[in-house]
């Protein structure tokens, strides 16, 4: 089933045209890796299909909801309770602790405090970084920074989780752990993937791939 | 690199006798190994036994006579087929891939399909290996990694292939 359907994106910044006709599916569940080179609009799809960025044209549906047709406000409301969002960095509020971190999303829907850190420490714990709680991002590795990201992106419990080069700032070995652990949450809770990367063995992670090369993407199913 | 392919794709340019096939082979594909008389003669009597190529023809001249060959229907049908079947996924296929990227842009097919297929075909086998590693133990990971790293690579080389298209295509057009 189709869960988010782009059409015939257009998006340019000043005399740059970043997205030139760009179309996208994402069925629900599945894990889709965003490929291309540099430059070649993956990140501004993510940001338009996941509603940070309006496009200049064309039309992104979410179940029987159109976004481009949504307000400000719908689109942050939507962000917040079906969407969940992981970077490469620069994610985590310095000021709170981990555990705040990944309550705080739950937070800023009304939940109390206390049943919203119990969910927070459910999540730390199953991406291994319970024993962090009580640092502050800043006093934690990268690869458990992101780990710490991926449960806060998780505890909302989203129906599409947009993940932009997550592992880009990590090594080989905290990549791939970070990967496995943001897969395997994935598919226990439903929810479907855009991961945007340029490494292969990122993408390899995937159920697919779409390409994007000069602001268009496409599709290349490969058959047996 | 399957040589017979590479003659049926320069003959599309045209008939040719199989000295000038040696030659636009070695200019395009045989930098370090020039092709030898022998297996230029041998390889094109196996295409004209299996009916991809024909005679088209000698042409006469001050020493033997020189025949010349054409692609038939059947050829240009089995470099279609070939051009658009990704390789078995497996280190050291450059070559192989560098001869279908030239011999596309040289009859004007699509080398972005042709990369594009590659690349799916190399992802699909990194997936199933990435999911082995999963299950396995510390050596089958180990496994996995080695040939993951060096599928990677390939890929790496299919997308910067595939940003250079525009000037290999001028380059392969002079």
């Amino acid at each position: 089933m189709s869960l988010l359907v782009a059409q015939d994106l257009h998006k340019s910044f000043g005399k740059t045209h970043a997205l030139e006709g760009a179309g996208l599916t994402i069925r629900a569940g599945e894990i889709v890796a965003v490929m291309g080179p540099s430059g070649s609009g993956k990140s501004t799809l993510l940001h338009c299909i996941a509603g940070i960025l309006p496009p200049d044209s064309g039309v992104v549906r979410y179940g029987d909801r159109e976004l481009t047709s949504m307000s400000d406000r719908e689109r942050s409301e939507l962000r917040r309770t079906d969407f969940g969002f992981v970077f490469q960095f620069g994610q985590l509020v310095p000021e709170l602790t981990c555990l705040e971190n990944v309550a705080l999303p739950l937070r800023l829907s009304g939940m109390k405090r206390k049943d919203a850190e119990r969910a927070a420490k459910d999540w730390m714990a199953k991406l291994e970084v319970d024993g962090v709680a009580d640092q502050r991002p800043g006093e934690t590795s990268g690869g458990q920074g992101q780990r710490v990201a991926i449960a806060r992106a998780l505890v909302t419990a989203p129906k599409v989780i947009f993940a932009d080069e997550p592992t880009g700032a990590l090594d080989s070995l905290n990549g791939e752990r970070v990967m496995h652990l943001l897969t395997s949450a994935a598919r226990e809770t439903g929810a479907a993937v855009v991961l945007v990367t340029h490494e292969a063995r990122v993408a390899a992670y995937s159920d697919r791939e779409v390409v994007v090369r000069d602001g268009k993407a496409r599709d290349v199913e490969f058959v047996r | 690199m399957a040589i017979g392919h590479a003659l049926l794709g320069l003959l599309e340019g045209g008939p040719r006798h199989g000295y000038d096939l040696k030659r636009a082979y070695d200019e395009r594909f045989g930098h370090d190994r020039p092709l030898a008389y022998g297996q230029v003669y041998s390889t094109l009597s196996r295409l004209l036994k299996n009916g991809l190529v024909a005679e088209a023809g000698v042409e006469a001249g001050d020493g033997p006579e020189r025949k010349r060959y054409a692609i038939t229907d059947a050829g240009v049908t089995d470099v279609e087929r070939w051009l658009g079947t990704p390789e078995k996924p497996e280190p050291y296929l450059q070559n192989t891939l560098y001869s279908k990227v030239v011999l596309a842009l040289l009859s004007g097919r699509s080398a972005t399909d042709v990369l594009d297929t590659q690349r799916a075909a190399h992802l699909s086998v990194m997936r199933d290996l990435t999911k082995r590693k999963a299950d396995g133990d510390l050596a089958d990971q180990l496994i996995c990694d080695f040939a993951l790293f060096h599928l990677e690579a390939d890929l790496r080389w299919l997308e910067l292939t595939a940003a250079r298209l525009d000037k290999l295509a001028q380059e392969v057009g002079k």
